[in-house]
């Protein structure tokens, strides 16, 4: 509690310079520093870096992880954890080339029944941690194993092996391949699809987080989902909506990878669901929610980016890879939580 | 006591003028566990009726059932005349009855005027009311502050930075702004220390001048008896007493909260040996205000 004299004749408290505190206080701060860091030392120390070809293959990389990013950070922002986000991807592009494959030649057929698997899974997901109130930790770990398990055997059951079989020859593969897949070269700088659907999905993910009134029920349910109840916020809803985002991510990134391969390898993304989180967690998005930023989990995935492909351009061994991001996580969840205190804590 | 005014105004009243909102009998059961049994209560716009009780007298038991997250299973509930059965608080929200929880009144990470505005989001029209009309709620949330005293003039900063105090401020200030009629503020000043009680019992004070009945639930009689019209004593899920203020003082007020003859025993018990007696001295007015240093969670 404030000392008495702090306190202006109502009881409340005289401001400080509120611009200062306002941009210190952003959640993307941390990130958008390390960034810059990140990208001078790779600047420094791999000259093939800052060529502008290698400008497209970093933001590819990143794009395939701020494609999830988004959703994901959205998720944990509103205070729950998705530990299926990753082999959803790859259920996403199964699902999609076994449809087409098996039941007709039209990929179309396989791209819409491969969003409503994933958009039923990030429902099922949703009305689990709603109806039972187990932690989204436990929930999801359990659509992650049986989810890994599917993929699988699934995929052995029908194709009898570990991979799909090519839908190249297909319907609309070429159109598919087109939205989910193609590249554009302007001047030596090539860009994937993958980066356009990114920035897509992050104007629309921040717009809807900062401007409208879901957004404000995403902050109010992560940060207290108690209180958010006591005022009429559908707590089990907003939160079915998160998963059902998530859904929709894992939705574009798997046609992505279908459409850009032709085939899918069943045992794919798992891991990678921590990689979302890191970079949500790096991007400044509180563990336990209700404070975060879309905008930093794609400067998180930026730093992924650049780091995966920079360890490489310097020629540095690229097993030091994961150590480095593992640091980052803690140095980033080290700042969230002083960030936290400091807006927790009373006036002093 | 400076409110002997109010006691007159609140005479000339008919008994069935402007009454808000009245229980007859209601009691709960969790299992077969009575919680709560046979409490009346009546509450007129522009009254402060106090709930007075110990811990798991069922004081929290009696905020569910009126701020509809728990219904009753005996008795009426009437609200304007109406027999109500609330299934949510949402419910309950709707028809004007807003509640001010001790620890969740608010989200402490969101800013002042999201919280302001939380489940009452204002949209632009030019959008459909998709967009959030942000600088509008900024300006609204300043007003609705203004309007009940309170001069904040950042209301970017997280919630959570301002003190309990101003805490409980802001939600009395939210219901009082999205016109709720019936108040239920539970411990408003539970966490608080003698100065930041003050500043809340002036806005309780404030919200009742605006016209709205207040249901102000505490175990500190010192508080409830400088700003109550009716003092509701509950024991052990039952009512204990129930006076109108012309009918009670301070003391005898915090002799029947003590619990009467079992303070008398706990002070004979207490007693040292040598010693006299001080059978006056009031448990309950320096246990809530030892706390202070412990409120911020």
């Amino acid at each position: 509690m404030s000392s008495p004299d702090l306190l202006a004749q109502d009881g409340l408290v005289q401001d400080r310079p509120a611009a200062l505190r306002r941009i210190l206080a952003r959640p993307e701060l941390g990130s958008l520093i390390a960034a810059v860091a990140v990208f001078l030392v790779f600047a420094v120390v791999a000259e093939p870096f800052l060529r502008v070809s290698s400008l497209g293959t970093v933001l590819y990389a990143a794009s395939t992880i701020g494609i999830m990013a988004v959703p994901v950070s959205l998720l944990m922002i509103g205070g729950e954890f998705d530990l299926s986000a990753g082999v959803l991807v790859t259920t996403a592009a199964l699902t999609s080339s076994m449809v087409s494959y098996q039941f007709t030649a039209v990929t179309w057929v396989g791209v819409l029944v491969s969003l409503a698997t994933t958009l039923a899974i990030g429902w099922f997901n949703g009305w689990m941690l709603g109806r039972t109130k187990l932690p989204s930790f436990i929930v999801t770990l359990g659509t992650f194993l049986m989810l890994t398990g599917a993929n699988l055997g699934l995929t052995k059951a029908i194709s009898g092996t570990v991979s799909t079989k090519s839908i190249a020859d297909m319907e609309g593969f070429e159109t598919c391949r087109r939205l989910f897949a193609s590249e554009v070269t302007v001047g030596g700088l090539t860009i994937k699809a993958t980066v356009w659907w990114w920035l897509g999905l992050l104007v629309i993910g921040s717009w809807v987080l900062m401007r409208t009134r879901f957004g404000n029920w995403i902050f109010a349910v992560g940060g207290d989902a108690a209180a958010a109840r006591a005022v009429g916020v559908p707590v089990a809803r907003t939160k079915t909506l998160l998963y059902l985002g998530v859904g929709f991510g894992a939705w574009v990134l798997g046609q992505h990878l279908l459409f850009s391969f032709d085939t899918v390898q069943s045992g794919e993304g798992v891991g990678n669901e921590l990689i979302y989180i890191v970079a949500a967690v790096i991007g400044g998005c509180l563990i336990t929610g209700g404070y975060g930023s879309v905008v930093g989990s794609a400067l998180g995935a930026l730093i992924f980016g650049m780091a995966s492909k920079g360890i490489i351009y310097a020629q540095w061994n690229p097993d030091w890879f994961k150590f480095f991001l593992g640091a980052m996580l803690l140095l980033a969840a080290l700042l969230n939580a002083y960030v936290k205190r400091r807006a927790e804590r009373g006036p002093r | 006591m400076s409110g002997e005014t109010k006691i007159d105004e609140a005479k000339t009243d008919g008994p069935m003028n402007g009454e808000l909102l009245s229980l007859e009998g209601v009691g709960k059961s969790y299992g077969t566990v009575r919680a709560l049994q046979d409490v009346s209560l009546t509450l007129r716009a522009g009254e402060i009726s106090c709930v007075l009780g110990d811990n798991g007298a069922g004081k929290s038991t009696l905020i569910k059932i009126i701020s509809g997250l728990h219904r009753h299973d005996e008795g009426t509930y009437t609200l304007e005349g109406e027999e109500v059965r609330f299934d949510s608080p949402r419910q309950a929200l709707d028809r004007g009855i807003a509640t001010v929880y001790q620890d969740l009144a608010v989200v402490p990470l969101m800013p002042v005027w999201r919280n302001f505005f939380l489940g009452a989001e204002q949209g632009l029209r030019r959008w459909g009311g998709l967009r959030l009309d942000a600088d509008g709620m900024r300006a609204t949330t300043r007003e609705a502050l203004a309007k009940l005293g309170i001069d904040l003039h950042d209301v970017d900063r997280p919630i959570g930075t301002l003190s309990g105090g101003q805490r409980q401020c802001v939600a009395i200030a939210r219901a009082v702004h999205f016109g709720a009629k019936v108040l239920i503020l539970d411990e408003p000043t539970a966490a608080l220390g003698v100065k930041q009680s003050g500043v809340v019992l002036k806005y309780v004070t404030a919200a009742r001048d605006a016209g709205l009945g207040v249901v102000l639930i505490t175990h500190n009689p010192h508080h409830a008896y400088l700003v109550g019209d009716h003092f509701t004593l509950l024991k052990r899920g039952r009512m204990a007493g129930s006076h109108p203020r012309a009918e009670i003082g301070l003391e005898q007020l915090t002799t029947e909260m003590a619990g009467g003859s079992d303070l008398a025993e706990l002070s004979h018990e207490l007693a040292r040996p040598g010693l006299p007696d001080s059978p006056s001295d009031p448990l309950s007015d320096s246990l809530p205000d030892s706390r202070e240093e412990r409120s911020q969670p």
